[in-house]
């Protein structure tokens, strides 16, 4: 299977702090990999390396087999990656529709989903569109950041903690939603603090400590590591 | 009514109408200090000098290349833009990532030698400069007489103020503006060439103050000096507007203008530190300014 | 070589300094060296740039000269009433100006200044764009004959070291490690307890006494006051002399200060030499443009010298002590592993 995402001896710092210490991970073709482990652990970390948000980094992150550790940031996403961070982005001075009009589209060779698509997928956004971003709640805003980057033609989605302080409806709707993305070939590398939320949807699981990858399951070996992960997450 | 506290109608209105076109340069030269502020997050002390050799480039196109005003009028703010595009490249972009007082200072260093350079060639006193023949002259209004540059140097602003306020709060430019003051990096991470778009914010701006300029020339004498005279009123205009919003600083500007024409009338010992004055009032009753947004 | 001993020399060498050098310039250097200590505090040690100043540095000096002048004030009193004035002014500056944070706190001295120089423009006791002139030196409590020079550099050299010592004081005591603590980390510095803008205004008076205290003095070292003290370009040139000198450092505004007086005073002569030297014909031409050699000195230290003569040395002095240590440490692991 051709891999989406190749990272293989990352190391990160932000100024002086090293977080990453020679992380290593691979995510295939239209997988759902999940990043578990402890706050502080390096998870943010990881996705913001990948975007090249990080103060320096060394080591190799392919992309659909392409070296990007060397590249701009901007030059990163053209690669067909689009990122969710963890609080979300979205912008104030902009309205709902401005917001997910604004980043552009990737590639010519995939087309992101249309505008229609996405209200398709996203009614709640094509009633809010004209409010200001952020007037929107807690649940519909990390709905807009998510679709922002579908509209891109982006095939591999970063998602940095979407179900985080959302109801729990809500957070059964985006799982819904990840079930979608990954039936239409998504590839898609999450990082998520909620277990529950992350089990059923992810095919394989990494768990980070002190910026390293120490344990590596995939989900039909999941049931015999919940002892393991109780203690290595407190879950 | 032919007089209002003592003072002749035509007179008033002509001190009015000159508290507009000053009112006017600071609306654009704060307009171009708070587009280049919002991204850059550098407060560009240079603005002034730019504003000064706008006006030097027209007059020396008029006097060297016997280039008239209308060409000088989209010339002068070209030249400027790309002499902004690199120092921004060669000199600025360094600074982004240390305090920001060293992109103040750097601004102040570039002030400092384009000044100089002009004063050596060209001493302090000014240079006269000639209103194209189609705007010399004045249209008689009836209650006054409308110089008629004058009111072309409003209209002409406003024009401007209002394109640009157009072009950032409707366009899809705009809207990658706007995005990227909030937050660069995000912008950057869904493929925006964010240090390009950076670059040319200040090139726009700088390009503004030296339109600013290059209307000035026919009104004040173009002189070495004429924009660091200029600069530090226009740093209390942005005080008291606040940098929130453009329709803010535009009215801000006229505001102030006006304020300090009808101070020249009234009061002319204080008219040198009205602005001053209020800016210390705002401070003590708005301190995030008439139009800022606590941040 | 411990600090202590090293300023015991310094002050031997400056105490016979005037031997070599004319002691009116020296004076005027340990004026504008006290000026550059004072602002340093602010920016050095408290993280605030302010861009106004020279309308504190040069309102003590036009207070100063007129109580002497005008009033028969004598020196002492004079250079009290200046300290004074800047103090006042200082505070008056910092209670408007801090109401706004970061950039904008600078945008405000600067305008607040401009405010200032124009009232002394047009004030009739300033002489304005003529000056003041004739600021007499009189006798020091009375009795020291301030009209030589030479008495005149001992009693500046007294005040300059005296007031170096408050700074330095002021720096190492408790109330020095709040002030950075509030220029490193704000938020923190509050979340301890401390209310930053009461610590930022004390700072900001203080070092407006200080160099109000150097500027009363120049007026009274150079006998006149002119606008030029109170103009933004002024402030511009303290910021220079401390940002070459070495922000945040004890002593780089003293060497800032006499470096950038060296440039402005000696700019010709330097040209000519580099012109003879390089055979670059329009060098000579450099004395006719301090504004733009001060400029380029602005642009190249704070792109490639940001942390200035003191700053750098202090570096690379640190840097040698750590090679140095690490070496020997290499030699003793290397000796713990011979075999016995």
């Amino acid at each position: 299977m051709e891999k989406a995402l190749e990272v293989v001896d990352l190391h990160a710092w932000y100024g002086e702090s090293h977080i990453l210490h020679g992380l290593n991970f691979a995510v295939n073709k239209g997988e759902v990999v999940t990043l578990l482990g402890r706050n502080g652990a390096g998870r943010t970390t990881t996705l913001r390396a990948i975007m090249g948000l990080t103060s320096s980094r060394k080591g190799s992150i392919k992309v659909g087999g392409i070296e990007s550790v060397h590249m701009a940031t901007h030059r990163i996403a053209h690669l067909g990656i689009g990122y969710c961070p963890e609080e979300r982005g979205i912008f104030s001075g902009l309205t709902t529709q401005e917001n997910l009009m604004l980043p552009p589209t990737l590639s010519r060779s995939h087309r992101g989903m249309s505008i229609d698509e996405i209200y398709d997928m996203f009614p709640n956004l094509l009633e809010r569109r004209n409010s200001p971003g952020t007037r929107l709640s807690g649940g519909e805003q990390q709905m807009l950041a998510v679709a922002r980057i579908l509209r891109t033609g982006a095939r591999v989605l970063l998602l940095d903690e979407i179900s985080e302080g959302l109801a729990p409806v809500i957070v059964q709707a985006l799982s819904r939603m990840i079930i979608r993305l990954k039936e239409k070939g998504y590839t898609i590398l999450m990082v998520e603090q909620n277990f529950n939320f992350a089990a059923p949807l992810a095919d394989r699981f990494y768990v980070v400590e002190h910026g390293e990858a120490i344990e590596h399951f995939t989900s039909s070996e999941l049931q015999e590591k919940t002892s393991l992960l109780s203690e290595l997450l407190g879950v | 009514m032919d007089e209002i506290f003592g003072i002749p109608m035509p007179a008033l209105m002509s001190q009015l109408l000159i508290g507009l076109v000053n009112g006017s340069f600071y609306a654009v030269l704060s307009l171009g200090l708070a587009v280049i502020f919002g991204l850059l997050n550098v407060i560009n002390f240079a603005h002034g000098a730019f504003y000064m050799v706008g006006a030097f480039l027209a007059w020396m196109g008029m006097n060297y290349l016997g280039i008239n005003y209308w060409v000088m009028l989209l010339a002068s703010p070209l030249i400027v833009g790309v002499l902004g595009f690199a120092i921004e490249r060669t000199m600025l972009r360094w600074l982004y990532k240390v305090d920001h007082i060293y992109g103040l200072l750097l601004t102040l260093g570039i002030t400092l030698v384009v000044e100089g350079v002009f004063r050596a060639a060209y001493g302090v006193s000014g240079q006269p400069y000639a209103a194209p023949d189609g705007l010399s002259g004045a249209i008689n209004l009836g209650f006054m007489m409308l110089p008629t540059y004058r009111a072309w140097v409003v209209a002409a602003s406003l024009l401007v103020c209002i394109g640009t306020w157009y072009t950032i709060e409707r366009t899809k430019l705009g809207a990658y503006l706007r995005a990227g003051t909030e937050n660069p990096k995000l912008v950057e991470a869904f493929g925006v060439n964010v240090p390009v778009m950076v670059t040319l914010t200040y090139a726009f701006g700088v390009a503004l103050a030296a339109f600013a300029g290059v209307l000035a020339a026919p009104v004040i004498q173009v002189s070495p000096l004429m924009g660091s005279n200029l600069i530090i009123t226009v740093f209390a205009v942005v005080v008291i507007g606040g940098m929130g919003s453009i329709i803010g600083s535009i009215l801000t500007g006229l505001g102030l203008g006006v304020i300090e024409g009808m101070t020249r009338v009234f009061y002319p010992e204080l008219s040198a530190t009205v602005v001053f004055i209020l800016m210390a009032i705002v401070l003590l009753v708005r301190p995030s300014g008439l139009f800022g947004k606590e941040n | 070589m411990s600090k202590i001993a090293l300023g015991f020399i310094a002050l031997c060498g400056a105490i016979a300094l005037p031997s070599v050098i004319y002691p009116v310039l020296l004076m005027k250097v340990m004026c504008f060296a006290l000026f550059a200590c004072s602002f340093n505090l602010l920016i050095g040690f408290t993280g605030l740039l302010s861009f106004g100043h020279a309308a504190l540095f040069g309102a003590s000096g036009y207070l100063a000269g007129y109580t002497s002048r005008e009033l028969g004030i004598p020196i002492e009193g004079s250079i009290v009433l200046g300290v004074l004035t800047s103090s006042v002014l200082g505070f008056l500056m910092a209670g408007l100006a801090i109401r706004r944070k970061g950039i904008y706190f600078t945008m405000i001295t600067l305008a607040l200044a401009q405010m200032i120089y124009f009232v002394f423009l047009q004030a009739p006791f300033t002489g304005g764009e003529d000056g003041m002139q004739g600021i007499p030196r009189g006798k020091l409590f009375g009795v020291i004959d301030l009209s030589d020079d030479l008495v005149m550099y001992y009693v500046v050299l007294i005040i300059f070291a005296l007031a170096f010592a408050f700074i330095a004081r002021i720096v190492h005591s408790p109330f020095g490690h709040i002030l950075r603590t509030v220029k490193e980390n704000e938020p923190r510095a509050i979340s301890l307890g401390y209310d930053a803008d009461r610590y930022k205004l004390v700072a900001f008076v203080l070092s407006a006494a200080l160099t109000g205290l150097a500027g009363a003095t120049k007026a009274f070292v150079l006998g006149f006051e002119t606008l030029v003290d109170v103009h933004w370009q002024m402030s511009g040139l303290v910021v220079l002399m401390t940002l070459v000198g070495g922000v945040g450092t004890l002593t780089g505004p003293i060497v800032g200060a006499i470096i950038i007086l060296i440039l402005e005073n000696k700019l010709g002569e330097i040209g000519e030499f580099l012109a003879k030297l390089t055979r670059i014909e329009w060098l000579g031409a450099l004395g006719e443009s301090v504004t733009i050699v001060t400029g380029l000195t602005f642009i190249v230290c704070v792109l490639l010298f940001r942390r200035g003569v003191v700053g750098e040395l202090n570096a690379f002095i640190l840097n040698w002590r750590r090679s140095s240590t690490a070496s020997s440490a290499r030699k003793d692991v290397n000796a713990v592993q011979e075999p016995s």
